[in-house]
């Protein structure tokens, strides 16, 4: 969603060369594995987790049923702690309007917490546009920041980067890295924290996004494990936060079940170490100015979906990018979007009407897995099914004949005497082969793919036909 | 118990084995096993790929084709998946209320093989024989939309001769999908590998599970790879009575 402009890749292309990648599938099963286990044993730890999980979905499908009163209560809110409130329909907008913010203080430097809204609105890039120098103080976010990449995980960005691979990185691009500098993490962490420092210190403008946004009080939440967060949002002198307008939450009671829900789900932590929370301004700490970004970008279309709106629900914990068969192979990049692994696969899709991400839906063999670990329960695959019909229907995306065979197919499985008909030609064809004890290896067309790594059992004289003869 | 068979469109067609087991099986048992033949498909592929709208005429062909019967059971998780979580929904698409009755009606009456054995039959122990080492893999929609639990592993242990070896990260997928195998056929291969991996380690001569459509898949790279181990339906395992695997 960074560039729109961008020819789009079809997850099956984009998969082919992320699995051709010997490192990245490595670094991924580790790390996915390490996290599912222990996330099972901080959820196990709670007896109520089912029911959290429901009063998880159950606030945020109220919420997003009355959406539009939440948004102006927290915009009355936040203006009367102090804080000012911006609407922004789209990326062009928001972006604007952080520009605008940064230029009327005369700055040309920021720091930035780990925020996923700027990532999929390219903030950054929007702001070296205006000669605005972001800075990424995440660690895993300014890995990816220093290699000009993108990030590939929720929560862990540069997942797909080994220590090695930092250390080599640091070396080159981080100002003031030792040039021995060793591969042990400790020691990559405290270079780059001494880099980071100074940066905090200088910076006037901090920019931030937004876990949860209480209505009913205008408070801000911001929960992270390093603190850099924190430094973002408590010493520069004006702290702006773009946050998804889906991120509001009624009232202060709701974070209760969110921060139990989301740091076992995300880190598998029974609390993350930092949990940030502000309403407006204060004339005695922190920021002497406070700016609140509310962008739809894509959310209200989405809303209009009533199947897919679950999908707006999303706490981002990154639960099913680690329990997912296909992330753990092909990793975030194929996804070719800021929210990648399952989640991914329905969010860009909704938010772009079908523009973009058109073959995600089907980039998931619907096992489940996502859905059965979701903190909020969003039915991903109960999605996926549901976008694979709005593709098909609205034409977002085909395959060559594949309409027609699907239409014939069907008119067959209609009628029985037909299909035992196919049936019987299929088993005469294949009669040289099961007669030879063989298997089908190689198919055509659309089923090519199917040969490319299996076999296939040839058909046999049918069921039906034993039925009748022996019954 | 009269019970009839819905034996899907790929057991009909590629492994009829697994549905002859699934009458022995259940005549063994005392059941009287009917086959209205004018059975074809449950619509899963058109449902899951997309094309939802083709299968409306599926369900109705469904429900016409199994109306009156008393039970109806397949050898197959995904496709009594199919008709217990999509049947009510396509059938409310069509906005046809007297499908969606007929569906309702026979939603409840539509069960997967080890559900009618140990639920309905109340029996773990059907009597088979299999000498072999055996290891179970519990498919996605078993697992996590059937809910079939314990049901398979408890009619395995009943098994005479069996042993039972552990599929390390037995609840993973094995990468078949439906279309998502030829859709995303590199991504459906990797994942199938590591399951095709995860058997070698168990050491056993079998793996075992309740759909066709994943052995399909399991042994289709298993075969490609001319790896020992076999797949076998739990429906043929559980006909077996002699010594011979």
């Amino acid at each position: 969603m960074n560039d729109p402009i961008a020819p789009p890749r079809s997850f099956p292309e984009a998969a082919h060369d992320a699995l051709a990648d010997d490192q990245l599938r490595r670094n991924l099963a580790h790390v996915t594995s390490t996290i599912r286990v222990k996330r099972a044993a901080a959820v196990a730890e709670l007896p109520d987790w089912e029911a959290l999980r429901e009063a998880g979905r159950a606030i945020k499908t109220e919420t997003m049923r009355h959406l539009d009163r939440h948004l102006v209560a927290l915009e009355r809110s936040v203006t009367a702690a102090g804080g000012v409130v911006h609407w922004a329909r789209n990326a062009e907008e928001a972006n604007r309007i952080v520009g605008g913010l940064i230029e009327s203080h005369r700055t040309t430097e920021v720091v930035k917490a780990k925020s996923l809204t700027t990532e999929e609105i390219g903030l950054n890039e929007a702001l070296a546009q205006r000669g605005i120098r972001a800075w990424e103080t995440d660690l895993a976010q300014l890995i990816i920041q220093l290699s000009d990449d993108t990030p590939s995980h929720i929560l862990v960005p540069a997942i797909h980067r080994n220590r090695a691979q930092i250390r080599d990185l640091f070396r080159a691009e981080l100002p003031g890295a030792p040039a021995d500098l060793p591969d042990d993490p400790s020691a990559l962490a405290e270079a780059a924290r001494l880099y980071l420092r100074e940066l905090f210190l200088r910076a006037r403008v901090g920019i931030s996004g937004a876990n949860f946004a209480v209505a009913e009080t205008g408070t801000i939440a911001v929960v992270e494990s390093e603190g850099n967060a924190r430094m973002c949002t408590t010493l520069p002198e004006v702290l702006i936060t773009v946050m998804g307008i889906e991120k509001v939450i009624p009232s202060w009671r709701d974070l209760e079940v969110y921060l139990q829900l989301l740091p076992r789900s995300s880190t598998a932590e029974r609390m993350n170490p930092y949990t940030s929370l502000w309403t407006g301004v204060d004339p005695a700490d922190g920021p002497r100015e406070f700016h609140l970004v509310l962008l739809d970008h894509g959310r209200t279309t989405a809303l209009a979906d009533e199947v897919g709106r679950q999908a707006l629900h999303c706490i981002r914990c990154s639960a099913c990018l680690n329990v997912c068969p296909v992330y753990e192979r092909t990793g975030g990049h194929a996804y070719g979007s800021t929210y990648p692994g399952p989640i991914g696969a329905i969010i860009t899709p909704l938010l772009t009407d079908l523009h973009e991400g058109a073959t995600l839906p089907y980039a998931s063999s619907l096992c489940g897995a996502c859905y059965e670990v979701c903190p909020v329960k969003i039915d991903i695959p109960r999605v996926l099914v549901h976008l694979r019909g709005r593709v098909v229907r609205e034409g977002a995306h085909s395959e060559p004949g594949e309409q027609a065979a699907m239409g014939a197919l069907a008119r067959l499985f209609e009628h029985p005497r037909a299909f035992a008909a196919a049936q019987r030609i299929g088993a005469l064809l294949t009669a040289p082969l099961r007669r030879r004890g063989r298997r089908i290896t190689r198919l055509p067309g659309p089923l090519r793919g199917w040969t490319q790594g299996r076999d296939l059992p040839p058909p046999q004289p049918s069921f039906r036909d034993w039925w009748r003869r022996e019954r | 118990m009269r019970v009839s068979l819905f034996v899907t469109c790929l057991g009909d067609t590629l492994f009829p084995d697994t549905a002859r087991a699934t009458v022995t099986l259940l005549e063994r048992l005392g059941v009287e096993v009917n086959f209205p033949a004018a059975q074809t498909c449950c619509g899963q592929m058109h449902i899951n790929t997309g094309y939802g709208h083709e299968a409306q005429s599926l369900v109705r062909h469904f429900v016409e084709t199994f109306a009156g019967c008393e039970v109806i059971v397949a050898p197959s998780a995904s496709c009594v998946a199919t008709v217990r979580t999509e049947y009510p929904r396509l059938a409310a698409e069509t906005g046809d209320p007297a499908l969606q009755s007929a569906v309702a009606e026979i939603v409840p009456r539509t069960c997967e093989l080890t559900e009618l054995l140990v639920d309905r039959l109340a029996v773990t122990d059907v009597g088979a024989v299999f000498p072999h080492t055996v290891t179970y893999h519990p498919t996605c929609h078993s697992l996590r939309t059937l809910e079939l639990g314990d049901r398979p592993l408890a009619l395995l242990r009943a098994v005479r001769g069996l042993e039972l070896r552990e599929l390390p990260r037995a609840a993973e997928c094995c990468g078949f999908g439906g279309t998502f195998a030829v859709k995303n056929a590199d991504t459906s291969l990797a994942i199938g590998a590591d399951k095709v991996r995860a058997i070698l380690d168990s050491g056993a001569e079998y793996c075992v599970a309740v759909d066709s459509s994943c052995l399909m898949h399991i042994g289709g790279v298993l075969d490609r790879r001319h790896e020992r181990p076999r797949t076998i339906h739990l429906a043929e395992l559980l006909a077996h009575t002699g010594a011979t695997g």
